[in-house]
């Protein structure tokens, strides 16, 4: 059994400690906002937050967060309200949307670390999400657009 | 639009799909209403008493909810709301009680069109503009009726507004008047639409209506389906695509935990286990020995230098004007170039997965899907069942791109097979690997284009050889194929408007066979044919000492709607004023899916040789745009898109084997490697609509070719330009 902390919930997983975080959630949790696309830290799909930091979960070992707090896509925001959820709908953003789950929650790292990242920011700090739709332009404008959100109104 | 509406739970989905299909029943005749009954959907009085379904696109319940079933498929390309906007448009619909479904295969979904049922040629908005209007109006009448009927008025003194009918100070909510109308006899005349004056939402748009689903984790993907009891099984597949399993030793893989079971079936071997990680684990631990089948000869380098042979000689004939060797002859200049395309892979961002169910006579299937009947035909024949026996179920498609219509249905199939054998109900997930290697590529193609001038630098021949697999050979697309031309490999030449311009021309094909299965790929034959012809159209300008703009205007002078893209796009690109020192511009315009698309991009090339591609101007004439931020979003969509492709998009072969494998090494463009700046201008038109799915892709690689020509005055005719040296 392991032990950690998945969006606000302990959680305990019987699963081998090998397995990535991702599947855990996934087939385990049953968690399925979080999505499998390369497997290999390549695309950014998966990405989860683990102590507040961006991770790429089909790496991350389940050992590795034992005891840990991981937040999900589904847990970023108690009513799908985050400045980033907001402004993704706003801009128009999602076209075939499998990526979005892993833009968002690279972006919120980004936006809590950075409040007004500048376009070169955002290229930095998101070009690690693949998103074969191409919908980059729509992500960057949005995040300057969740960054005004953020500051009228904090996380409302 | 509730958010809750497009959270659908899977049971809710399920239940809702099933109570459409009994208000068919109930109401109208449909065809295709006495196979669902087939399927054991609930019988009439299973649905709900007071539902009103007038033809098979949309429902609406008793509380006034109202179900518009898709006959296309929603993979990012927005007619998820393009086609609710059609039926609101008509129907008077309250945006907040609209629920979207995708349809199950039937009948009423084939396309309108092409006969089968599909998502797929950039179509979905012209070829359902009418159909999904006329679903719409039809179902306003007979409410208007039944409102007329319940308020003891005549049907021309009501009005409907926001789900409701009004006739003076009575008022009746659709669901309210859902009973009676779904009593009415259907209607005799065909109803009338609204004209575009009258419009609320053509024209206009709306806002994605898949969005809150898509940005808070709970739009449901088919690698998101779980049930009770459901396993995970994931495929050893052959080194080299089609070859079979010689023998296999299982006993390792057996003892990984959770794995359930080890089956063969045609393509390889499976390993069944409760989940994902386990049945990869377990496949990692299998002995596979492998019978290698005929594609162990394919080498891409030999392959090559094979196409460059077969385009020195004339192939078959896919177009001919008077006599091209001759003209060539009295050209005054003769410019020659070869340009050579690489196999490509689809890569959607979701792995292909299918979910299998077979028990009591009947299957049922979920996935992502671009050709759900296709599945269907290839699921039952692998099952000895009736069509009306497999149920295909279409969740969101995390990308399609074409890899998702194929006629094999060879995912469907796979994932079939395994549930046959196991007698398991799995959910089968590739991985990315296994999708790289997993066939079905845009086809590799070598053109060879000689093209003659004259004195004025005017184009007077046009010699033009492709060489590259025929997409549609073996499908039931062939039977349209004549004198052995696929136009899937010669469309963008042998329809060019250039040649209308040159007096002799001819244009052939070879369409070599090869057992290395290939598939259309967002916009087809384009994506080669737009980079040799708008590079060749650039080369002809250069030696004709003219601006790349003003050359193409001359040659277009009678294509009215090529010139419009490309006029709109040349003047907000400010082409032909200075530009920041190091940045250079080239132009494409090209006409595909019934759209004309032009792009300027702008690029540097650093003293690496490095391109740098820093902002794109694009213009496209679609005729009218129902939703015109939708064809923006296409746009942006087709140029990075375009951008992967011409820069890095290449599957190579030796010895059979794929040597590429996931995306460190399949490279996808990245944020920072798109341009920053993206403007995307629509063409006032009123003519003839078009698609915008996938025109946004071909202009985009000889734009930047183009460019990069202007800026270093090297060509670039082999793709993708990763490869080529700009240094020095």
């Amino acid at each position: 059994m392991i032990k950690l902390t998945i969006n606000h919930q302990e959680h305990s997983i019987d699963a081998s400690p090998d397995m990535p975080l991702l599947w855990a959630l996934r087939d385990i949790v049953g968690l399925t906002g979080t999505k499998f696309g390369c497997g290999m830290a390549q695309c950014g799909a998966c990405t989860v937050h683990l102590n507040g930091e961006a991770v790429r979960s089909c790496v991350t070992l389940l050992s590795r967060a034992a005891g840990q707090e991981v937040v999900t896509i589904e847990g970023l925001s108690p009513n799908s309200d985050h400045p980033l959820q907001r402004a993704w709908i706003e801009e128009d953003v999602p076209q075939c949307g499998y990526c979005q789950s892993g833009q968002i929650m690279s972006a919120a790292v980004l936006l809590r670390e950075n409040p007004q990242p500048t376009d070169t920011d955002i290229d930095n700090a998101m070009s690690g999400n693949i998103c074969r739709c191409g919908t980059y332009p729509r992500i960057r404008k949005a995040i300057h657009r969740a960054a005004e959100l953020q500051k009228e109104g904090g996380n409302k | 639009m509730t958010q809750d509406v497009l959270n659908t739970s899977r049971r809710g989905f399920l239940k809702t799909g099933a109570m459409l299909s009994g208000s068919l029943i109930i109401s109208f005749v449909v065809p295709g209403a006495k196979r669902l009954a087939a399927m054991g959907m609930p019988a009439a009085e299973d649905a709900a008493a007071a539902v009103f379904a007038p033809n098979a696109y949309l429902s609406i319940g008793a509380d006034g909810s109202i179900q518009i079933v898709l006959a296309h498929v929603e993979m990012g390309q927005g007619i998820w709301t393009t086609l609710s906007m059609l039926i609101a448009e008509e129907l008077d619909a309250d945006w907040q009680k609209v629920k979207v479904l995708h349809s199950p295969p039937g009948q009423p979904y084939v396309h309108t069109v092409y006969g089968l049922q599909i998502t797929g040629g950039s179509s979905t908005t012209w070829s359902e503009f009418d159909r999904y209007r006329q679903a719409g109006a039809t179902a306003r009448t007979l409410l208007v009726q039944a409102a007329a009927q319940k308020f003891g008025v005549s049907p021309a003194d009501c009005r409907t507004e926001n789900g409701e009918v009004i006739a003076g100070n009575k008022r009746a909510t659709y669901g309210e008047l859902a009973g009676i109308a779904a009593s009415l006899p259907p209607l005799t005349e065909p109803v009338s639409l609204r004209s575009p004056g009258e419009w609320k939402y053509i024209g206009k748009g709306v806002k994605r209506l898949d969005s809150p689903a898509k940005v808070n984790g709970t739009a449901q993907f088919g690698m998101d389906m779980r049930f009770p009891g459901l396993l995970t099984a994931v495929v050893a597949h052959p080194p080299v695509y089609g070859s079979k399993v010689k023998s296999f030793d299982a006993t390792k893989a057996r003892t990984v935990p959770g794995v359930r079971k080890v089956v063969q079936i045609p393509t390889g071997v499976a390993v069944i286990a409760d989940n994902f990680w386990a049945a990869k684990k377990g496949r990692a631990a299998l002995k596979v020995e492998w019978e290698n089948g005929p594609n162990v000869n394919i080498d891409s380098v030999a392959q090559l230098a094979e196409f460059k042979k077969l385009v020195t000689t004339r192939g078959d004939k896919a177009a001919e004007k008077g006599d091209v060797t001759s003209a060539l002859s009295k050209a005054a200049k003769v410019l020659e170039a070869e340009y050579t395309f690489p196999y490509l892979a689809h890569t959607p961002m979701e792995p292909q997965n299918v979910t299998v169910k077979i028990a009591d006579n009947k299957c049922e299937i979920w996935t992502g899907t671009q050709m759900p009947g296709n599945d269907q035909t290839v699921a039952a024949k692998i099952l000895g069942f009736k069509p009306e026996q497999v149920n295909v179920h279409t969740v969101f498609l995390g990308g399609g791109f074409g890899r998702r219509a194929n006629f094999q249905s060879d995912f469907v199939s796979e994932a079939v097979h395994i549930a046959k054998a196991s007698g398991e109900f799995i959910k089968m997930v590739w991985t990315r690997e296994d999708d790289i290697h997993g066939g079905y590529y845009r086809p590799s193609f070598v053109h060879k284009i000689r093209a003659g001038i004259d004195a004025q630098g005017n184009p007077i021949a046009w010699e033009h050889v492709l060489a590259g697999q025929s997409i549609m050979a073996g499908t039931p697309f062939a039977a349209g194929m004549k004198n052995n031309i696929d136009e899937a490999s010669v469309e963008g030449v042998s329809d060019s408007p250039y040649l209308s311009s040159i007096p002799d021309h001819y244009i052939g094909l070879h369409s070599p066979k090869l057992e290395l299965p290939v598939l259309w790929y967002r916009s087809v034959g384009h994506t080669h044919t737009a980079t040799a012809m708008e590079g060749m159209i650039d080369e002809l300008a250069h030696a004709a000492g003219k601006d790349p703009v003003e050359y193409r205007r001359a040659l277009l002078k009678d294509h009215p709607r090529h010139l419009a893209a490309l006029n709109l796009a040349a003047e907000k690109a400010g082409w032909g004023k200075p530009l920041p020192p190091g940045r250079f511009r080239g132009v494409a315009v090209h006409e595909s899916f019934k759209s004309y698309v032009a792009d300027v991009a702008e690029v540097s090339v650093d003293e690496q040789g490095v391109i740098k591609v820093h902002r794109f101007v694009c213009a496209i004439d679609c005729g009218l745009a129902v939703n015109p931020d939708g064809v923006v979003a296409q746009m942006e969509s087709g140029i990075n898109f375009g951008i992967s492709t011409a820069m890095y998009g290449a599957i190579t072969l030796d010895k059979g084997k794929v040597q590429q494998s996931n995306f460190h090494d399949y490279r996808i463009a990245r944020m920072h490697e798109t341009p920053l700046e993206i403007e995307v201008h629509i063409v006032n038109s009123t003519e003839k609509m078009g698609g915008a799915g996938e025109p946004g892709v071909p202009p985009v690689a000889p734009a930047i070719a183009n460019a990069v020509f202007a800026a270093t005055g090297k060509r670039m005719r082999d793709l993708p330009f990763c490869n080529i040296n700009l240094k020095a």
